[in-house]
């Protein structure tokens, strides 16, 4: 159970590996479905209290620096989520997480009749400025609420 | 829309023809349609429908055209088998996916590769969605889609526009009725979405509040396109110059009684239409059941039977545009 520490953290600072910060609050636990799996800690706060979104959620991933497949999936269901690596203590690449115009083969159709769900065929989506993702084969739309679970993990 | 200067002069000789300001390769998709490309395919039309067809049989002297139909279909294939024939073509393939090596268990990529080694234009109705575009990507030589399931059906929308321009001489201002199902109609969405790149066109959409058309495809006009939307055809009977009407079939239905209720509600019949213009146009993809009355068939309203037949010049303007596409 996440607490919140002496000096008013809610999460203990890692020393070395990845976190995530400002998420929208319950995505946190599609940001672990991405993450997976891990030999070290992974902590996760859900509604804490922030300045700038009223209430987010964090994950702190020890150890770990995570693939472009997995940064460009947390852009989909978190843009403006910002991405720190961390190093010594240090924050040594801070990264604002911006909403990817097209991604390929990380989620799946929302339409069953969809060749991309047919056949062996790599989905493609292209993704607007509201975040609606349309599929590039069947040309079907799907809202973040829907393709927040079609995600390929 | 004013059609294009130069097909004045195409009258004379096949080699002057109205320039080709095609920019696609393939025709996948009414979405993937400038107004450019729209006018492309209208004035080569016209041009075609009057030249003489032993020219227009010099067109394709020699091409090989591929219609692979995974779906079974009567006027699409017809019209384009009659279209490569028209300009000269030797045509290929089958009417059934059964006879096929997909009932093999071949992949539909594959299938593509080896047509586009056989043939010069590939033509395919597919009823997976999204089969067309897959097909264009990997054939060597240009894909039309001649319908992917619920997806796209583009040559009927340009026969549509087509028609629609032949008759009033342009498409630009016109108020249009899309009457029927307009929530699962393919050929509708394509209308739709290839009339919003037109000036000043109001759309009037009548439909049972079930069959309406679908949030995405109007999220995709929004802005683009003036629409209103009714249950009654009597709330804009009076301000229509196109009715296009679509079968409502009783399978969209959950319950029997609900496609019952709607079923003689949904009929354009004479006195449905009494208070319309005298000019109003009445159109259908075909085929109909009973959404459009027989009587309308022996009034000036009816262009349905014309709509069928601009098919086939719709698609020899397409066959035409295509046929000196080198993908790569």
């Amino acid at each position: 159970m996440v607490k919140k520490t002496r000096d008013g953290l809610y999460i203990k600072p890692i020393e070395r590996g990845t976190t995530i910060d400002h998420l929208p609050v319950g995505t946190a636990l599609h940001v672990l479905k991405i993450v997976g799996s891990s030999d070290d800690a992974i902590t996760l706060a859900i509604g804490v209290p922030s300045r700038k979104l009223g209430k987010k959620d964090l994950v702190f991933v020890e150890n770990k620096l995570l693939s472009n497949e997995q940064i460009a999936k947390i852009a989909l269901i978190a843009p403006g989520a910002t991405l720190n690596i961390i190093e010594k203590n240090e924050v040594v690449l801070k990264t604002r997480l911006e909403m990817p115009k097209k991604v390929v083969g990380l989620m799946s159709c929302i339409n069953p009749k969809c060749i991309t769900n047919i056949e062996n065929v790599e989905p493609i989506f292209y993704i607007d400025d509201s975040g609606t993702a349309r599929c590039y084969y069947c040309e079907k739309t799907m809202k973040r609420e829907e393709y927040i679970n079609r995600l390929r993990v | 829309m004013g059609l294009l200067a130069a097909e004045k002069g195409a009258k004379k000789s096949l080699h002057i023809c109205p320039k080709n300001n095609f920019s696609l390769s393939d025709v996948v998709s009414a979405s993937d349609f400038s107004r450019k490309d729209v006018e492309a395919v209208l004035s080569t039309a016209s041009w075609l429908e009057k030249e003489d067809i032993k020219e227009k049989k010099k067109i394709l002297h020699g091409f090989v055209v591929a219609t692979l139909f995974f779906e079974p279909s009567t006027r699409t294939k017809l019209s384009f088998d009659t279209a490569a024939q028209n300009l000269g073509a030797s045509i290929i393939g089958f009417a059934d996916a059964n006879v096929s090596s997909i009932k093999k268990g071949e992949s539909l990529a594959d299938t593509i590769r080896v047509v586009s080694d056989y043939a010069d234009i590939i033509v395919m109705r597919h009823y997976i969605e999204g089969a067309a575009r897959l097909a264009a990507d990997v054939s060597k030589r240009p894909v039309i889609n001649a319908g992917d399931g619920a997806n796209q059906h583009p040559t009927q929308t340009l026969l549509d526009l087509y028609t629609i321009n032949k008759v009033f001489g342009h498409i630009d201002g016109l108020t249009i009725g899309l009457f029927g199902d307009l929530r699962y109609g393919r050929t509708v969405h394509s209308l739709v979405q290839m009339l919003t790149l037109f000036d000043d066109v109001k759309l009037k959409l009548i439909s049972p509040e079930t069959l309406s058309l679908p949030d995405n495809v109007k999220s995709s006009i929004a802005g683009k396109i003036e629409y209103e939307e009714a249950q009654e055809l009597s709330k804009f009977i009076e301000s229509l110059d196109v009715l296009y009407v679509t079968r409502i079939q009783k399978e969209r239905f959950v319950d029997p009684m609900d496609y019952e209720k709607v079923r003689g509600k949904y009929c354009v019949t004479p006195s449905a239409i009494a208070k319309a213009k005298k000019t109003l146009k009445i159109m259908h993809p075909l085929p109909r059941v009973d959404e459009l009355s027989a009587e309308i068939d022996k009034t000036s309203h009816a262009l349905y039977f014309e709509q069928a037949k601009n098919g086939v010049v719709v698609r020899e303007a397409l066959l035409y545009l295509l046929k000196d596409v080198k993908k790569w």
